[in-house]
């Protein structure tokens, strides 16, 4: 069988923004947006960092962390 | 020895010993407080009466023939998100102000008050701790006592200035990204992040909950490890606490360091700073003798892995007041917690995976060294309102890139002591001393020879 055809998303911080915050009922002031943009867009690189980096599927994740 | 110069351990020496009573101690930190603190801006409370009525109990109890314990009469101050009874709990914010003052002291403030010391008020901070600078909108900067001009470093900006400035001997900050050590070096004095877990967090108002630590400032190893004895040691009520026993560090601090393995990290830890604060961690590792390099498996991803965790649980636990009231956040806080509010559950839990990766692999390296020597910042303190900086050739944002070097080590909890490098005529600069979980006997150890050999220091500014 053929693979579906997936492209790859461009990712649009400004774009990604105003669904996000509908999402989870999050009010943004017109004023706030363009200092949500800029700082979402490191976070998202940030995240791009984080995300390129192969994890074997065994590892589980550490949301209280107990060294 | 001045009273301002004067260490916690000698201040609690002259109060058991009698040379000087509980009161005279208080009373001289609120001279040096009135004095002064109006060019640093490190205090948002005082609490002079409660203090001299504490003062006074434990002149009292000496008075009686009972010991009131090892920081006895030492005053201490601490960073305005730990609840002092009768007080509201700031936590650098404006917000927080609305709230009912705190009904009991937090459990580190409780424990430093059971070993005699004396509260004496609360110190300013980035909103929510979420900075490295203390350029708080809403109470002002705290300045560095060093250079005035500029930056105190943060979020734990006040308890490291009011320790430089001689004000207090003491205080207590907090740390998840940083927030202990990058002001403990701008300031030139000593910081210690426990090991996760280490210390009681109850009572002290949440940041990014998987990675708040609580920690003791001070002028000399010898107060770090007697405040630190203190504060150790298990707490049901917070469930990251360890349920191991504490291990008392004091009286294994002149244990010296001949037999610890000492490694300089390499790679991402000698790059992407300035000159001078490598040189400090050069000086500090020909000092002790270490001559390997040890090189951390992807510290950047650990630090990306760090923010993305970050800016989503920080924002979670102001999700409310973000969609009620946002114009009451400071501006240099706001749109980095609505943006972090954003985060999708696919980066998070990646970069919580990720972390499990990275603390395997360190565990690793740490079956071949004891100790690893890092920068904690890669620049001395910028001035106060810089947005952005030049390291290494390099233009960058000045706020975010003080925690280059102190991001990938909190990140998986491991113990670490910020020891300042004093170079007269120029601004300090601080090396971390990093072990293994639950080691803080050992980077103390390493810290109490570095200041013997005279190599790190931290005097009033």
């Amino acid at each position: 069988m053929e693979p579906p055809n997936l492209k790859a998303v461009e990712f649009d911080p400004a774009a990604a923004v105003d669904p996000l915050a509908a999402l989870i009922e999050l009010p943004l002031d017109p004023a706030h947006r363009p200092g949500v943009v800029k700082h979402f867009a490191i976070i998202a690189g940030m995240a791009r960092l984080v995300m390129d980096f192969p994890l074997a599927d065994d590892i589980e994740p550490a949301p209280v962390f107990l060294p | 020895m001045t009273d301002a110069s004067r260490d916690a351990c000698a201040t609690a020496a002259m109060v058991r010993s009698r040379q000087i009573t509980a009161r005279e101690a208080t009373e001289q930190a609120l001279d040096r407080i009135a004095a002064r603190d109006n060019q640093f801006n490190c205090f948002t409370t005082l609490i002079a009466e409660r203090a001299l009525d504490q003062a006074a109990s434990i002149d009292a109890a000496i008075g009686a023939g009972h010991d009131p314990g090892p920081l006895a009469g030492v005053p201490f101050a601490v960073k305005n998100l730990f609840d002092i009874e009768g007080i509201t709990t700031l936590a650098g914010s404006r917000i927080y102000a609305d709230k009912p003052p705190a009904d009991a002291d937090a459990a580190a403030v409780a424990a430093l008050k059971r070993a005699g010391a004396v509260l004496i008020g609360a110190l300013n901070m980035d909103e929510y701790a979420y900075g490295f600078t203390t350029e708080n909108t809403h109470y002002g900067p705290t300045r560095n006592p060093r250079d005035p001009q500029r930056m105190a470093g943060g979020s734990s900006g006040g308890s490291a200035a009011a320790v430089a400035a001689g004000l207090v001997p003491l205080s207590l900050g907090s740390d998840g990204n940083g927030s202990i050590r990058v002001p403990s070096a701008l300031c030139g004095v000593f910081g210690l992040k426990p090991t996760f877990g280490r210390v009681s967090r109850v009572g002290v108002a949440q940041f990014a909950p998987s990675f708040d630590h609580v920690g003791p400032l001070a002028r000399s190893v010898a107060d770090i490890a007697t405040a630190f004895d203190a504060l150790q040691g298990p707490d049901p009520r917070d469930s990251a606490c360890t349920t191991r026993s504490a291990v008392p560090t004091l009286p294994q601090l002149t244990a010296g360091v001949k037999d610890l393995r000492i490694a300089v990290a390499g790679g991402y830890f000698a790059s992407g700073a300035e000159p001078e604060a490598l040189g400090a961690v050069t000086t500090v590792a020909a000092a002790l003798g270490a001559t390997a390099r040890v090189h951390l498996p992807e510290p950047e991803r650990a630090r990306a892995a760090a923010w993305v965790i970050t800016a989503g649980e920080g924002a979670n636990v102001h999700l409310a007041d973000l969609k009620r009231r946002p114009n009451d956040f400071d501006p240099l806080t706001r749109d980095r917690f609505l943006a972090g509010a954003l985060v999708p559950s696919a980066w998070l839990i990646q970069a919580q995976r990720f972390r499990s990766w990275y603390r395997a692999r360190v565990e690793e390296l740490f079956r071949d060294v004891d100790i690893v020597l890092a920068p904690a910042t890669p620049c001395v303190a910028p001035p106060i309102g810089q947005d952005v900086m030049t390291i290494g050739g390099v233009s960058v944002s000045t706020r975010p890139t003080l925690g280059i070097f102190t991001q990938p080590l909190s990140f998986i909890g491991l113990p670490i002591m910020m020891v300042p490098v004093q170079r007269p005529g120029q601004l300090p600069l601080g090396v971390q001393v990093v072990a293994s979980p639950f080691n803080e006997a050992l980077i103390l150890r390493v810290a109490a020879a570095l200041e013997a050999m005279g190599v790190v220091a931290a005097p009033v500014a």
